[in-house]
């Protein structure tokens, strides 16, 4: 072998290993430095109580507002998009499995809308409230985040669905159910980990995108109280609270950002865990 | 109470299913279709090539030029592939072909948790960390006055955004690559690099452009996280230090302002029409290559 050959040899290694924790050094830098600045200005007072009058130029008050309409937004959507979401998932993988293009066609759909931009479901969720008369809400916030959520859901269940074993379906066909019994009661129980997965993927997206919310759910300093008021979020509150010029409020912003990140930390552990509990349920063949 | 029979139970279920799955095959052309009326009104009184070549923007003079916008789109989403590209693939490289499994098992929760982070705590941490670097360090190293609110710092934000995208699909390329073909490459005396690069990188090549392109598609609509840290100046950069404008970013500052001047709002859902034929055009181009990829 060549000098320059075993340099080339060396140098992509040491290259590849920088790269690879890179990626992990940054992870642990963002953490790191998001809740180095955060967690100082984090207090009961925040996550209890609403802002006061003058909060964004440092008076006292809290986020709860943002808190419960985060919660309430994201839940309200997982749910709508679990109802469209888990129908569309057994469809594809016991009605269909026969018809290869017709399924190849309506994931390859379903990959495209995966890869719209949230701002476009914003967008058009907007041109949409404005066509029936809505006023920015939580139902409108509802109804276009479970837009943007729906692929991200469903892609999830079909992954998982699509390695339940075909004996499994022969089995309950023979014992004579029909097609959607052996969806909704076979399928279903067979993939009970990767459905809640699924769910909870799709709730942590909900929870975490503020591009698609800006328009239509608004913003409020009260609690969420009715479908057809507005709701503040987490992540419109974080970027509302950056904007001011007052640091004390900006610090504000970072705790409220340590607060968003735990949430999704806590949803993505609980995943892991949900998910290994719920094997028990699972026929191994 | 009445009870449903199993066929009517069956009918039920199967409406409801065969609803869900038209709503959902439907969206994309909803979506386009919604935001093609809404932008209508300013494609009937300008031409698209006005539209997307003229430089000035000024509303509330009739004047919507995006050149601007689409310009500093393209800075960082272009600057932002070219950090992250070469971290990805040399990465997947490294963890596919040169560690134990064991280690994908520690490197899956860290994609996981960076592609769980929500934009807003990107851009934060952008303001918090790479803004002060650039405009206290890197700006002056180099001998450039900058506010650090640049292309530069949205393009390095967004690169560690689509990190974890664009890994996740070149791990499954590389572990979907025939084992043989490593080992027969091997086997003829190759070594490991080399079998990397004259075989496996080769192999999966159009996968590997594919992991790029939907890294593409994805940078060019990320609103927040962008819009904190680029700087919001409507003008044509000159160079990666200034700050620049993106096309999401465009309709996030502004949607509050938009119905009270004309064609404002048509204006903006224009912009929206652009990045969605963007982002449809992108995928649909690259899943041609997950297909090619898929057949040898």
């Amino acid at each position: 072998m060549k000098l320059y050959q075993k340099i080339e040899e060396r140098f992509f290694k040491v290259m590849m290993i920088l790269a690879t924790y890179f990626i992990l050094f940054i992870l642990a830098i963002i953490i790191y430095s998001i809740f180095e600045k955060g967690i100082r200005s984090l207090s009961w007072e925040m996550v209890s109580q609403i802002p006061k009058e003058g909060y964004y130029y440092g008076k006292g008050g809290g986020i709860l507002n943002a808190i419960l309409g985060s919660l309430a937004l994201a839940f309200g959507s997982t749910v709508l998009a679990f109802f469209i979401g888990l129908p569309v998932a057994l469809y594809i993988n016991v009605f269909l499995v026969r018809m290869k293009k017709l399924v190849r066609a309506i994931r390859f759909i379903l990959d495209l809308i995966w890869g719209i931009p949230s701002i476009v479901y914003g967008a058009f969720g907007f041109t949409m409230m404005i066509l029936v008369g809505l006023q920015t809400s939580l139902l409108a916030g509802i109804l276009t985040v479970t837009l943007f959520i729906l692929p991200i859901m469903i892609r999830s269940m079909d992954e998982i669905l699509q390695t339940v074993p075909s004996g499994l379906t022969e089995a309950s066909y023979s014992l004579g159910s029909n097609k959607s019994e052996t969806a909704f009661k076979i399928f279903t129980r067979q993939s009970v980990s990767g459905i809640i997965t699924a769910v909870l993927l799709s709730f942590g997206r909900a929870i975490g995108d503020a591009a698609s919310v800006l328009f239509t759910a608004g913003y409020t300093d009260n609690l969420p109280n009715g479908w057809l008021e507005p709701v503040a979020t987490l992540p419109l509150s974080i970027f509302f609270q950056l904007a001011s010029p007052v640091p004390e409020v900006q610090n504000r912003a970072y705790a409220s950002a340590v607060i968003l990140t735990l949430i999704i930390l806590v949803v993505s552990l609980f995943s892991r865990g949900l998910g290994k509990r719920y094997h028990k349920t699972k026929i191994n063949f | 109470m009445y009870i449903l029979d199993r066929q009517q139970r069956h009918n039920v279920n199967y409406t409801w299913m065969i609803l869900s799955v038209l709503v959902v095959a439907s969206m994309p052309f909803l979506l386009f279709i919604g935001l093609y009326l809404k932008s209508f009104y300013l494609l009937e009184h300008y031409s698209l090539f006005d539209l997307l070549f003229s430089k000035e923007w000024r509303p509330s003079a009739g004047k919507f030029g995006f050149y601007p916008f689409i310009l500093g789109s393209i800075w960082v989403t272009l600057l932002a592939m070219l950090i992250s590209g070469p971290i990805c693939l040399l990465s997947a490289i490294y963890v596919t072909q040169y560690t134990k499994r064991r280690f994908l098992r520690i490197m899956h929760p860290a994609i996981d948790i960076l592609a769980g982070i929500p934009s807003v705590v990107y851009g934060l941490w952008g303001i918090l960390v790479i803004v002060p670097f650039i405009s206290r360090y890197l700006g002056p190293f180099l001998g450039i006055r900058t506010m650090g609110y640049s292309i530069l710092a949205g393009a390095f934000v967004l690169s560690i955004m689509i990190i974890p995208f664009i890994l996740n699909i070149l791990i499954e390329i590389f572990r979907a690559i025939p084992m043989e073909l490593k080992e027969s490459a091997l086997s003829l005396g190759a070594t490991e690099w080399q079998t990397v690069k004259y075989v496996l990188v080769k192999k999966a090549r159009p996968g590997i452009i594919a992991a790029f392109g939907f890294g593409l598609a994805r940078a060019f609509g990320e609103t927040m996280a962008v819009l904190m840290v680029v700087g919001n100046m409507i003008k044509i950069p000159k160079n990666i230090f200034e700050p620049g404008y993106t096309l999401p970013a465009l309709i996030a500052n502004n949607y509050g302002e938009m119905l009270s001047i004309p064609r404002y709002d048509s204006a903006l859902m224009f912009a929206a029409l652009i990045l969605l034929a963007v982002s449809l055009f992108f995928n649909l181009v690259m899943h041609f290559f997950i297909v090619r990829f898929n057949k040898y």
